[in-house]
């Protein structure tokens, strides 16, 4: 196959960045409504010699796990878990992410679902990669309105794990723990460093000469699209259809 | 009196006013039990879900069932936001305990040990911590300069899920979803909807034995086949996407959600 870039979605580059961030993962588990960090987990069984373990933590079907939904947090907590993925409504420049409300708590201007397993995980397991769908001032902003979970921590709270990259449309970002802060990596095709600036709220480092970042290789599309989109599609049927072209299916009818 | 009873009556172990517990989307929601419970009109309910909801919370809080929420997210997932819980917390119409999944899950597991509190790693320095004036930051006694979040316990007065198996004695086989051990476990009843009822006994036979509730958590177990839909049931259904659409889509406005509720939930369907 020879998929020019216009013939490559948005999505299938962010797919291929976060394959590449969780290289040489050993056990990658997958949170509720991450159906691209799914799919580059899925593609990392299928391309490397030394397969991950994949857990999607709501489909028993593709989980390792027979504890129940604790036994992600237990094995987390006991570092057997190499990388998990956040987004948050809000995104913050020192790595804090909001899952919960805009404005005040009190009385909140939007209300989100809610912190999930973020509050822990977010400390336990080492390599966290963030992905954010919308690159914007409104989503990527200097200070969050609720820390649902702290990119950083004092000396004296235990923490092994943490940010190390955040994915959007536009770009990859690296965060470094130890400043608290993002550095721009690659700007993806089609976009501009210019534009990653005036879309971004928090200030980061921008270091001479940010390289593109490299489209797909024609082999890890090819896989994507015939292997893991069909099986994408069973856990995430609305971004199934919407990047691949597969029907939402209704459920068997109910009764009566 | 046995336990296998007519949904209604089962159901009637979940007074107004009980703390009850759910477990989430992948463990065995009771969707047709929650339908009878707001067709009954319970009043409330403090509901504490393991770890996270959608359309079950959703439609006991739009239907005005709960008074306090203790949950670490009610939402979707990709399908999107739950609008009734948004809508209530914007108004200020629940009383909202936020949560993170494994905070939930030491709470719960605290009670089926008896203990007190629970404790976690993680949460310190963030704002659900401040949020939650009922959890307490000590430092490690075993430790030095460790600090680390307790929990207090959750003991809820009635369990409710669905599982795929229950015999005549009210045993409760549940495969691999484990989080319903701990639902039974911690709380101080459980009521059980299942698709499908075992002739024999489920703990004579050692494989389901090891799968299987005891019937001394279970108040009453209630036959329902399909009882999880519109959610899924493990690998006997998945969930009807097609119908969670709808109802995200009705239950934008009140108005909607009350159209919703005439249509699926106060007129039963036929069996």
């Amino acid at each position: 196959m020879s998929a020019t870039a216009a013939e490559i979605k948005p999505e299938e580059v962010l797919i291929d960045v976060v394959l590449r961030l969780i290289e040489g993962a050993r056990h990658v588990a997958v949170g509720a409504n991450s159906p691209i960090p799914a799919a580059a987990a899925f593609l990392a069984q299928l391309l490397s010699p030394d397969a991950p373990n994949v857990s999607l933590q709501q489909s028993p079907e593709h989980n390792l796990w027979t504890d129940g939904g604790r036994e992600l947090f237990d094995s987390a907590g006991q570092g057997r878990i190499d990388a998990f993925f956040f987004s948050g409504a809000q995104i913050d420049g020192s790595g804090n992410i909001n899952l919960t409300v805009i404005g005040d708590y009190a009385h909140p201007k939007a209300r989100f679902p809610g912190a999930y397993g973020s509050a822990f995980l977010y400390f336990m397991v080492p390599r966290i990669i963030l992905f954010r769908l919308e690159h914007s001032r409104r989503t990527l902003v200097d200070k969050v309105d609720f820390i649902s979970a702290p990119g950083v921590s004092p000396p004296n709270v235990f923490r092994r794990g943490g940010p190390v990259a955040l994915v959007t449309p536009l770009c990859h970002f690296s965060f470094d723990k130890s400043r608290a802060r993002f550095r721009l990596e690659s700007v993806h095709p089609g976009h501009s460093v210019e534009e990653v600036l005036d879309s971004t709220g928090f200030a980061f480092d921008l270091p001479a000469g940010v390289p593109a970042t490299p489209a797909p290789p024609p082999a890890t599309l090819a896989l994507l699209r015939a292997e893991v989109a069909p099986r994408l599609a069973a856990i995430y049927p609305k971004f199934a259809e919407k990047v691949f072209g597969i029907p939402v299916k209704a459920g068997a009818a109910p009764m009566g | 009196m046995g336990k296998i009873r007519e949904l209604e009556a089962a159901l009637a172990a979940i007074a107004d006013g009980s703390k009850l517990v759910i477990p989430a989307d992948y463990a065995g929601v009771a969707m047709e039990a929650t339908r009878a419970l707001i067709r009954r009109g319970v009043r409330g309910l403090h509901l504490v879900t393991l770890p996270a909801s959608s359309l079950q919370a959703d439609l006991l809080i739009g239907a005005g069932c709960v008074a306090t929420l203790e949950t670490s997210a009610v939402g979707f997932g990709e399908l999107g936001a739950a609008p009734r819980f948004t809508a209530a917390v914007l108004a200020g119409t629940i009383a909202l305990k936020d949560a993170t999944c494994p905070a939930l899950h030491s709470a719960l597991r605290a009670a089926e040990m008896g203990n007190p509190f629970g404790a976690l790693r993680g949460i310190i320095g963030s704002d659900i911590l401040k949020q939650r004036p009922d959890w307490k930051v000590i430092d490690n006694p075993f430790g030095e300069n460790d600090p680390i979040v307790l929990l207090p316990a959750i003991r809820p007065d009635v369990a409710l899920f669905h599982a795929p198996l229950a015999d005549r004695n009210g045993n409760i086989w549940v495969g691999r979803r484990r989080d319903l051990f701990t639902l039974a476990h911690a709380s101080a009843r459980s009521v059980v909807t299942v698709e499908a009822l075992h002739d024999g006994d489920l703990l004579a036979d050692e494989v389901m034995a090891a799968a299987t509730i005891p019937a001394f958590y279970i108040e009453a177990v209630a036959l329902a086949p399909r009882g999880a839909w519109p959610l899924k049931m493990g690998d006997l259904y998945g969930e009807d996407t097609q119908h969670l659409l709808d109802y995200l889509a009705l239950a934008a406005t009140e108005e909607g959600f009350g159209r919703y509720l005439d249509r699926h939930v106060l007129r039963r369907r036929a069996a």
